[in-house]
């Protein structure tokens, strides 16, 4: 526990220091005892009912297809699927990388334009009254219903596909952002315009960083659409021509290799998790964590 | 009326020597304050005139709906007033509030350090003047901590750092210990007594707890509840350093609470 009363900076009003340690000792009364962080136990903690979860899903699938319901040619077990999922992997792996890039093109450009929207709304009652319930109004819109018009406006190219891929994201990010402001609890708005924080300054230094734990939430879940529709886009044929996952995925049926397409849906599975757990997760924990969002005692 | 209860009232009106003698560090001119429409307006402050000294330490004490934070927020300058004018001459006042409001995703250095560069200090000074503050309210080991990782009176001890920052001399204060154990209210009262010498700070300071007020005040002003106006302004003649459980303060809250609970007897029949 550091002691402060070394550096005092005004012994003549505290001669014998007496206030100094009295503080110190009120500080360190008044911390929270830390306990110490067991970083293995905490991993394994948060990983067995994962692990247990996906065990009960792999053995469900082996036993529906021991039972015969279908010819394993028609369902092919997990162990084929495995298989084949690592004798392609580097045409998977290279579909997958295809399919990525395409998704974080559409979800960068979402976020862009689900930010301005979001502020935009935030600051204006006009526009709150107009196009906030719009926004909430077009996220139930399912992805798909909008491809024909995408295929008619930008025909089978990969900016039908990004249309779609930005109607999917933007409204959760501006979302996002939107309920953020709206949440900020109004003292914090009042310490900043007292220190002078106003306009811009007001902006940058208290609003969006306020905001930022909801704003990360709506990003997150602006992902989730995303790439569900850029999947579907995908599948029915937007991107004719490529590596991306949706077309070996719809390939590998044309063709009747139903273990290759059973691969290709557990790569879409992987990346999907792999990406809302390690990046959106761990963004989400970090600014929780940085905002005291999460008990650190737990 | 004698000094015997350690508060001495002033009679209504009464000119102030100080006030003659230099410009006040506040200066509350008639201000009223209703919120709503004129039919059905709710009169918050009525024409309330006060003015605080530089370097003295006033304390605002009434009841609810004396409009204590609204007269703090148009000092501040947050709201308006609907009537009359605030002046505060010494620079834009600092404002420190029942919670420490200070930014969460921030640690207690970087608070500082952004209330410097709001109040245009250059980069390179920023970091040693903050831990020089830091230093000054004894958290000089809690820079990098988060708010959320600090004791209640640790994180008023940082919004005072904060509010120091500003370079404010003048320190508006909003119920700052309300909600803080006794124990620590009664050290940072110490505290804020020191920091108040030495940094020669004038102070308007809004509580309910009238031992408070007179532990800390030079003045002891009492508003009545709605709508908030000056009943009695009362001088503290007891010598710092103060105890808050010495029958001096004991003595002289009592003379004040007397006039309070009057005054909450009053609307007994509203």
């Amino acid at each position: 526990m550091p002691t402060t009363d070394t550096t005092s900076p005004a012994p003549t009003t505290d001669p014998d220091g007496r206030l100094d340690r009295e503080l110190a000792g009120i500080d360190a009364l008044g911390l929270a005892v830390p306990s110490a962080p067991n970083r293995a136990k905490a991993i394994w903690s948060s990983a067995w009912p994962k692990l247990l979860a996906i065990g009960i899903f792999v053995g469900a699938w082996q036993v529906v297809v021991w039972s015969h319901w279908k010819d394993p040619y028609i369902l092919p077990g997990p162990v084929a699927t495995f298989r084949s999922l690592v004798d392609n992997r580097a045409t998977l792996a290279r579909a997958a990388i295809d399919t990525l890039q395409r998704g974080a093109l559409g979800f960068a450009i979402a976020t862009v334009i689900g930010s301005i929207v979001g502020l935009a709304v935030a600051q204006s009652r006009v526009l709150r009254s107009g196009v906030g319930s719009m926004i909430t109004g077009l996220q139930t819109m399912p992805s798909i219903a909008w491809f024909p018009l995408a295929i008619v406006l930008f025909h089978l190219s990969i900016w039908a596909v990004l249309f779609v891929v930005i109607l999917g994201a933007a409204p959760s990010i501006a979302n996002g952002l939107l309920t953020g402001i709206d949440n900020i609890p109004p003292i914090l708005l009042r310490a900043g315009r007292v220190l002078g924080a106003t306009g811009w300054s007001a902006l940058r230094h208290v609003i969006l960083p306020a905001a930022m734990p909801s704003f990360v939430g709506g990003l997150k879940q602006g992902w989730a659409f995303a790439w569900r529709s850029l999947l579907a886009g995908e599948l029915i044929g937007a991107v004719a021509g490529t590596h991306a996952l949706g077309q070996v995925l719809d390939a590998d049926r044309s063709f009747s290799d139903y273990t290759g397409m059973m691969a290709a849906m557990v790569t879409i599975f992987i990346v999907g998790v792999v990406m809302d757990a390690a990046v959106f997760g761990q963004l989400d924990r970090f600014v929780r964590r940085r905002h005291g969002l999460i008990d650190t005692a737990t | 009326m004698t000094s015997a209860l350690g508060v001495v009232e002033r009679s209504a009106g009464a000119p102030v020597a100080s006030h003659d003698a230099t410009p006040p560090a506040i200066r509350i001119n008639g201000v009223s304050k209703a919120y709503g429409h004129s039919g059905n307006a709710v009169v918050a402050l009525d024409r309330l005139t006060l003015d605080v000294a530089p370097g003295e330490f006033v304390c605002l004490v009434g009841a609810s709906g004396c409009g204590k934070s609204t007269l703090l927020n148009i000092v501040a300058g947050l709201d308006s007033p609907t009537q009359g004018s605030v002046e505060v001459t010494l620079g834009r006042p600092a404002l420190m509030f029942q919670e420490s409001a200070l930014f969460p995703w921030l640690g207690v250095r970087r608070n500082i350090e952004l209330a410097l560069r709001l109040s245009k200090v250059p980069r390179n000074e920023r970091r040693s003047r903050a831990d020089a503050l830091l230093e000054m309210v004894h958290l000089g080991g809690f820079g990098d901590k988060k708010p959320h990782e600090l004791s209640g009176g640790m994180r008023q001890r940082g919004a005072l750092a904060r509010a120091l920052a500003q370079r404010a001399s003048v320190l508006l204060m909003d119920e700052p210990f309300g909600a803080l154990d006794a124990m620590t209210r009664d050290i940072l009262h110490d505290e804020l007594d020191r920091l108040w010498r030495e940094n020669g700070l004038s102070v308007l300071f809004v509580t309910h707890n009238v031992r408070e007020a007179v532990r800390l005040g030079d003045r002891v002003v009492l508003l009545s509840s709605r709508p908030g106006r000056v009943v009695a302004e009362f001088d503290v003649d007891i010598d710092r350093p103060r105890r808050i459980d010495s029958s001096e303060i004991a003595n002289a809250a009592a003379a004040i609470t007397d006039r309070l609970r009057a005054e909450v007897r009053r609307h007994a029949d509203d």
